[in-house]
């Protein structure tokens, strides 16, 4: 007999439907499974003692859900993984748990992530890296690491993390889980501890492709409190998963695979070869597959470290000792007026990574450099856009491998930012265009790590991209595969 | 030697009175108890996202398109970033380069009336309020996101008395609109100003100074007058102004140094992604600007043709928007504005000047300031014991009516009655009586001013003049 806590959510609402099971039988599998598990992983950061019994019925009734730790959630501490934001309790509750609570979700606990969102390794946090699951010695990818190390170590059945730059789908794509990052605007962001606000968003992991649509119909939507957020209907995004991708066109975009155009670090073969065969899956199925250009992915790492890293300085700003979180206790041979207290605090406070950022995204819009970097950064981002909507003439949607390698060693890229930045090449160019993006698992790699399949989609076209990964999933069983922990 | 012009520019920052703040829900409210009106938007907290007010736009737009401004296809706001403890984000969200309107005017009354170019009029948040104890500083949030609208002229005022009448004229027309109480004491309104000096007529503009801290207008115009002196002195002797910021010492009527350019911060403004840009249709314009009430200019003019009322008199009265009303209703039920007119400039001017109120709060009732008006036209009361019920009236609260007879006011006209007193101040003064019979005709004034006083000014004047020269003709001729 499996374990509860190995279910995934659809089947967990049946077996409630059929009231075979409690809500209580399942917490305590999860939180058994925690017990057991999350020393080696290191997935949480806090998890509830006693989880609060959802006060209504709902789409995600008595389904257990971890949370980013950039979400506020009342009464808990938010700390984004950060020092300088210990002791922050949240006053107040993101519009996601609002949501997810009101369709009876049971949140268990929050998750690791690297600070203030800042990596791809979830190495940067103050409380230590998340291991892979599939390999303990390895990164469970980043930001949102601790999200996806959690589903796929079976310690949570659904949990939420936050898209910047390739926070879901790296993660989801190192763990092999399923991760979905959302149309920019989409998903409310109030209570998201912002990092870049024109390029975050929050979204969904899960097990399969029915519990990511399921989560995504729960938190999208309007909310007056985000003014970039979108006024447009939402789709029970479950109604809309069938096997059929006959007919669809789908986009390869050809500067994912070219290894000469990226010296620092060229595409794993075994990476290529998995997407290769996703190609041939689709084609199968009746799809039609085409070779694509988006000629200015070249400037997409650079476009996204100014604009992300400038509205992050100016986002991090507000963390400097005087309402909340660290505070310096300043010797007395310090002067003791407020210069020194904001620069000990954040001296003090954030790491290493969120001092590299600040001080980039400061430099890029000081003045005489705003033009230069900033502006031409806004002018590319723009065109990078336009790369998206005119091969969205042609296709229905795109494939493309998440990262260019499967999960590297803790500590291998820690001291080498560029080498770092550049895992995330495929994932930025999807926050820069606002448009949805998810990875599934579409393979393994030689050592036994899972491969992630991007597939990118129109504007609010949620529906065809969960529907591309549904059919996939059909056919393939890599998504069922769990690591053994 | 080269005469210097003094080339002066005026930003003022005006709280919109909007019910509730510019980005979040928290009321707007002065003296309230600290850190009570606020939320995890207005607070900065992680997390929070600013939702704009649109009353605040309204509010904004009918400013702009009183000052005649074009108003921006686009509204966008930027971030301003600097580190202060009011500023709870460390940011401030204003507007950077499109303003919410530009290119508009004022025209400033006074002896010189002169169009002044308002270069710009934007929008953005307020901060906190730094109270400094003896060890330590708190900060009061109340304050925070409070809408404030900056209107920024064109460095074209050339005197500070020009520059206290741009004031004058741009508060007026504020006060018309209702969009703030304009209070500079509540720090309502605010104004900074940038100055130069230079050679007369010539187009070469000197280093500017930027003046802060002038907490009334008198104190903008002293400040301008000082500074005025200060640069003419450095320039006159072959020196140089620095371009810096100044701090008005209200105390010791001086500017002081505060900063220079050099340590100015690099505000970093780039666009707020918080919040999307959006346009203001043409309906919407057009709807504000219909509903925009007569401005005081416009009015002046027609109190003018309507009520052939002098220039100064109609710019009286514009002044106050409350008090242009009041007279216009108070002409509407007894068309005599020149007797109302100088009611209103005399007697109760100076009861709103004795009580430091405005109109508003003196609680008179038209009805019963025009039937004091009236009874003294109709010789029932004095001049002087009308002012004296007007103070009563203002007091009390009760009708010229009930006064009068509580205080038996009423002027004494019938003869029989006023030659008691008559009688008596001829007995008592047989000098100036004799006088008056030996051909000094002027000093019976003397002996009606007796009368009145006797009569606790109840008496009417015109009459006892009459009965005193009959009777004391009728003496010189026996």
């Amino acid at each position: 007999m499996q374990n509860l806590y190995q279910f995934n959510a659809g089947e967990l609402l049946s077996l409630y439907r059929e009231n075979k099971i409690t809500q209580s039988d399942l917490v305590s599998s999860v939180k058994k499974r925690i017990n057991e598990v999350d020393k080696k992983t290191k997935a949480f950061v806090k998890v509830i003692e006693e989880p609060k019994k959802p006060k209504t019925k709902g789409k995600l009734s008595g389904i257990p859900i971890a949370i980013k730790d950039n979400i506020c959630i009342k009464g808990l501490e938010t700390t984004c993984c950060s020092k300088i934001l210990k002791g922050f309790i949240a006053p107040y509750d993101a519009t996601v748990i609002e949501k997810i609570e009101q369709e009876g979700a049971i949140v268990i606990g929050k998750t690791n992530m690297d600070e203030f969102a800042f990596g791809s390794s979830t190495e940067n946090s103050c409380f230590g890296p998340t291991h892979n699951p599939w390999d303990l010695d390895r990164v469970c990818g980043g930001s949102s690491g601790g999200s996806a190390a959690a589903v796929a170590a079976d310690e949570t059945i659904l949990a939420l993390g936050s898209d910047t730059g390739g926070s879901i789908r790296q993660p989801a794509s190192f763990c092999g889980v399923l991760g979905l990052k959302p149309t920019y605007g989409r998903v409310s962001r109030y209570g998201l501890v912002a990092f870049a606000s024109s390029l975050d968003q929050i979204g969904p992991f899960a097990k399969n492709t029915f519990d990511l649509a399921l989560l995504l119909s729960v938190i999208s939507g309007y909310d007056e409190r985000d003014s970039t957020s979108v006024n447009k209907q939402v789709p029970d995004y479950t109604k809309e998963l069938r096997k059929d991708v006959k007919g669809l066109k789908i986009g390869i975009p050809k500067e994912y695979f070219r290894d000469s155009q990226l010296d620092e670090q060229a595409i794993q073969p075994e990476v290529k070869k998995a997407i290769q065969k996703a190609k041939d899956v689709f084609e199968s199925l009746g799809a039609q597959c085409l070779e694509i250009s988006l000629p200015h992915t070249k400037y997409a790492v650079s476009v996204y470290y100014i604009v992300a890293t400038a509205e992050a300085s100016s986002n991090l700003a507000r963390f400097d000792g005087v309402q909340y979180g660290h505070r310096a206790v300043l010797k007395s041979r310090e002067g003791q007026n407020i210069v020194d207290m904001y620069m000990r605090s954040r001296q003090e406070g954030f790491g290493p990574e969120a001092k590299r950022r600040i001080i980039l995204g400061t430099f890029v819009l000081s003045s005489g450099y705003y033009d230069a970097y900033y502006l031409r950064a806004l002018k590319v981002r723009t065109l990078i856009k336009e790369d998206f909507l005119k091969a969205f003439q042609m296709c229905d949607f795109l494939i493309a491998p998440t990262s260019p390698t499967t999960a590297f060693r803790i500590g291998e890229k820690i001291n080498d930012p560029l080498r770092m930045y550049l895992s995330d090449i495929y994932t930025i160019s999807a926050n820069l265009a606002g448009i949805p993006a998810l990875s599934l698992p579409c393979g393994f790699d030689e050592q036994g790590l899972p491969i992630g399949l991007q597939i990118l989609g129109k504007p609010f076209d949620e529906e065809m991209i969960l529907r591309a990964a549904f059919t996939f999933e059909q056919e393939t069983s890599w998504h069922k595969k769990r690591p053994n922990l | 030697m080269n005469e210097f012009e003094a080339v002066i520019g005026l930003e003022v920052h005006l709280q919109l009175a909007t019910q509730t703040k510019l980005f979040c829900g928290c009321l707007v409210k002065f003296a309230s108890e600290p850190n009570r009106l606020t939320c995890p938007v207005c607070l900065g907290l992680p997390g929070s996202l600013p939702v704009i007010n649109e009353k605040a736009i309204s509010y904004a737009l009918k400013v702009a398109l009183a000052l005649n401004c074009t108003i921006g296809e686009i509204v966008k706001f930027d971030r301003k970033n600097y580190y202060y403890p009011d500023l709870p984000k460390n940011y401030q969200i204003s507007q950077y380069d499109l303003p919410l309107a530009s290119r508009g005017s004022l025209l400033i009354s006074g002896d010189n009336s002169k169009k002044i170019r308002i270069r710009r009029v934007h929008l953005e948040e307020d901060a906190g309020k730094l109270i400094h104890e003896e060890d330590c500083s708190l900060v009061d949030y109340n304050r925070t996101g409070v809408p404030l609208l900056e209107i920024v002229t064109e460095p074209e005022i050339n005197s500070s008395e020009e520059a206290y009448n741009y004031l004058l004229s741009l508060k007026t027309l504020l006060k018309y609109l209702e969009v703030s109480d304009c209070d500079m004491e509540k720090g309502s309104l605010r104004c900074d100003a940038n100055i130069s000096m230079r050679v007369k007529d010539s187009s070469v503009l000197g280093t500017k100074t930027e003046l802060k801290n002038m907490n009334s207008f008198k104190a903008v115009r002293c400040a301008l007058d000082f500074e005025i002196k200060r640069q003419s002195a450095l320039l006159e002797k072959g020196g140089a102004v620095v371009q810096e910021t100044r701090l008005w010492d209200e105390e010791k009527g001086i500017t002081i140094s505060m900063r220079s350019k050099e340590e100015a911060s690099d505000y970093r403004y780039f666009p707020e992604p918080d919040l999307v840009p959006f346009s203001i249709d043409r309906q919407t314009i057009e709807t504000v600007k219909s509903s925009l009430p007569e401005l005081p200019q416009e009015k002046a003019l027609r109190l003018r043709q309507r009520y052939k009322l002098s220039e100064a008199d109609a710019q009286f009265l514009v002044i106050e928007p409350k008090l242009v009303q009041f007279f216009e209703d108070c002409c509407k039920v007894y068309q005599k504005p020149k007797i109302i007119l100088n009611w209103i400039k005399g007697p109760l001017s100076y009861e709103i000047n004795q009580r430091n109120k405005p109109l508003e709060e003196l609680k008179l009732k038209i009805d019963d300031f025009l039937a004091l008006i009236k009874l003294v036209d109709n010789n029932t009361l004095s001049n002087l014991s009308a002012k004296s019920v007007l103070t009563i009236m203002l007091e009390e609260f009760k009708s010229p009516k009930e006064i009068i007879k509580e205080k038996n006011l009423d002027q004494v006209s019938n003869e029989s009655s006023l030659l008691k007193f008559i009688e008596e101040v001829l007995a008592e003064n047989q000098a100036t009586r004799e006088a008056y019979l030996n051909g000094k005709t002027n000093s019976i004034m003397f002996l009606v001013g007796q009368v009145m006083k006797n009569s606790k000014g109840k008496a009417n004047p015109k009459i006892v003049k009459e009965i005193l020269e009959k009777k004391l003709k009728g003496e010189k001729n026996a």
